[in-house]
């Protein structure tokens, strides 16, 4: 830096310079302000019309949220410190959810209940904007694991307390959730039950055919090429493909009907996803294993460890951060992959998503895709934060 | 000839074979059918199909090729370095939308067909590519990139000339992963009416035609496992030229 730079950095404050991402989102907000906010339509299946900011919420509302977007993207266009944009991005990010459920209770004509109100092209822009800026920040302040979950709760807490104010219950996505609210937590239950079941199998057996490769050389190349093949069927097929023998053991093998065993439903939906969830599994087990280093296994020989002493306080405790990598994998994958069981049968969410293309209802369609979304990405936080947690502890030098 | 090289000689001669004449092994898939029902796809040329399916796919794929590599060279410069956190955080969230959504939620802007499916490809396909290009630009090997400094190379020279070079090995690494998960992501796209080999699957799910869906699965299958090995071999030739085979066995 010469001297001329320096000086001038010191006639005015820091803060008061361009942020290169913030001109990004200042951009991303600026054509978001421009799209329409709010889609109203008269029934759940015709083409919407567009309703721009201005037309969306009364004028008091809609002036204070113009007035909140304008502060947020002038601190995100501004080098404010890092905290100060979290907090602004935060504070936008609430608005634009409070300010939404308003919209579509001003848009509804009293006693109408055909008429659907969802959010528009505009709506998602100003939100993916602010989301980047709050991305961004929470990715500066590297914050420990805990917190991390910490702020993850409370955004859940923040969201859970929007539902229950009933503040949303205009939005048409809420509007086809209340008339298939039993539905809609059965198949929430089945899909969790789908994406955790499959993934709490797919650990019990991989760890031990990890440990079994780690062990056995000639085994692991074959083996590692088997489930890698396993991966290259799609999935669609793979479901379709089990339906056969499962109806067949059905069928043929007793007691199995009893335990839920049918070729169609969640027995080959649960059977497909643990198949995609063994490859990640075994091979982080065999590199985690691998990755151990030969002091620490030495070390163990020398206190007179056995091999089974060694494996289950040495090696296994100090390859878990690497195989819990491969468990987050697989479960932020087989959330979302579950919405596939739909097709043959087996629930979850996916059904809301296949109805929803079925009838062109797209409300529909968000109802089984948001929450999969939301679900995804909280395990993949939750996750995230405990592989950090585990290997700070075994890691250290 | 390895014996590994024969086994896929056979393969691929065994799939040109069955996309040509698939009259040939109705013998084979007949076994999977019950009551009469066809063995062989009877509602589309299964040649055509494939060729769609893989056109798709190499279109989705070369998109994505070409924004995620420019995307990570930019922020591996020193102008985009600011962008280099955010880009990383948002390459891990974008994993987290399932394919079945994007899709669905693509059809009201594109309408149903192949568009949708062609943008869902082509936002899988980023991820993997992103990430592996930005391995590749920011592990090379101190020394060379010195040198090129040394030398008085000018940044895009340098770009050019020494490390987009040294990384090819890695980023083709990434192309691979994104290939064989469009090829398998590509078969939901039939669920928007997308014409690909997700029809076949499909066609077999409503029937309860497991011969459909077998052939469906295994065509896609295949092709997965010839092109993933096709491009490992790429990648072996490219890193024995670059000099790097010892360097990274990964």
């Amino acid at each position: 830096m010469s001297i001329a730079d320096t000086a001038h950095a010191t006639t005015r404050p820091a803060w008061l310079a361009l942020d290169k991402l913030g001109v990004l989102i200042a951009l991303i907000a600026a054509a978001g302000a421009i799209l329409p906010f709010a889609l109203f339509r008269a029934n759940r299946i015709v083409v919407g019309k567009p309703k721009s900011l201005l037309e969306a919420l009364p004028s008091f509302p809609s002036g204070l949220l113009i007035g909140i977007l304008l502060v947020g993207v002038v601190i995100a266009l501004l080098r404010f410190p890092v905290t100060a944009k979290l907090a602004a991005g935060f504070a936008v990010l609430a608005a634009l959810m409070i300010f939404i459920g308003q919209s579509a209770s001003y848009l509804t004509p009293e006693g109408d209940t055909f008429a659907r109100v969802s959010p528009g092209a505009g709506f998602w822009l100003l939100l993916f904007a602010f989301a980047l800026l709050v991305t961004d920040a929470l990715t500066r302040l590297r914050f420990k694991p805990l917190i991390r979950i910490a702020i993850l709760v409370a955004v859940i807490a923040a969201i859970a307390l929007l539902l229950w104010s009933g503040s949303w219950n205009s939005l048409s996505i809420l509007k086809e959730y209340a008339t298939r609210a039993p539905a809609f937590w059965a198949e929430g239950r089945t899909h969790l039950a789908l994406a955790f079941g499959s993934v709490a199998i797919a650990t019990v057996i991989g760890i031990p055919v990890g440990i079994l490769c780690y062990r056995v050389k000639p085994l692991r190349a074959g083996v590692l090429n088997v489930l890698n093949i396993v991966q290259t069927i799609p999935s669609i097929a793979l479901f379709g493909l089990l339906i056969a023998p499962l109806a067949w053991v059905a069928a043929n093998i007793p007691g199995a009907r009893d335990i839920g065993i049918s070729g169609i439903g969640a027995a080959p939906a649960l059977v497909a996803l643990f198949a995609y969830s063994l490859l990640p599994i075994v091979s982080n087990t065999v590199v985690g294993l691998q990755s151990v280093s030969p002091a620490a296994i030495d070390a163990a020989k020398g206190m007179g460890m056995t091999g089974r002493q060694r494996l289950f306080a040495v090696e296994l405790p100090l390859a878990f951060p690497v195989i819990l990598t491969g468990i987050r994998i697989v479960l932020v994958q087989n959330i979302g992959l579950a919405t596939i069981a739909a097709l043959i049968g087996g629930g979850g969410f996916g059904v809301f998503v296949f109805q929803g293309i079925g009838q062109t209802a797209m409300d529909l369609v968000l109802l089984g895709a948001v929450p999969t979304v939301a679900l995804a990405f909280a395990a993949a936080v939750v996750l995230d934060a405990l592989v950090e947690l585990t290997s700070r502890g075994s890691r250290r030098p | 000839m390895k014996p590994g090289n024969i086994i896929r000689l056979i393969v691929f001669v065994t799939l040109i074979l069955f996309l040509a004449k698939p009259e040939l092994f109705s013998g084979f898939f007949s076994l999977f059918t019950k009551n009469n029902q066809p063995a062989i796809y009877n509602q589309g040329s299964l040649l055509d199909i494939t060729l769609n399916h893989l056109g798709i796919v190499l279109a989705a794929t070369a998109a994505s090729t070409i924004i995620a590599v420019g995307l990570a060279i930019i922020v591996t410069r020193p102008f985009g370095a600011e962008f280099l956190p955010l880009s990383r955080s948002l390459a891990n969230i974008g994993q987290t939308f399932p394919p079945v959504a994007v899709l669905a939620l693509a059809v009201p802007m594109l309408g149903f067909g192949t568009a949708p499916t062609l943008v869902a490809l082509f936002l899988y396909g980023l991820l993997p590519i992103f990430e592996n290009t930005l391995t590749g630009l920011t592990n090379l090997p101190p020394a060379v990139t010195d040198a090129a400094k040394g030398v008085g190379m000018t940044g895009w020279q340098r770009l050019i000339k020494v490390e987009l070079p040294l990384a090819l090995p890695v980023i083709l690494a990434g192309i691979r992963l994104s290939v064989v998960i469009s090829l398998a992501t590509a078969t939901i796209g039939s669920t928007v009416a997308a014409r690909t080999l997700g029809e076949v699957i499909i066609a077999g799910l409503l029937s309860s035609n497991t011969a459909f869906v077998l052939q469906g699965g295994l065509i896609v299958g295949v092709l997965a496992v010839l092109i993933y090995d096709a491009l490992s071999a790429l990648e072996r030739y490219l890193m024995a030229r670059t000099g790097q085979l010892g360097r990274a066995a990964a």
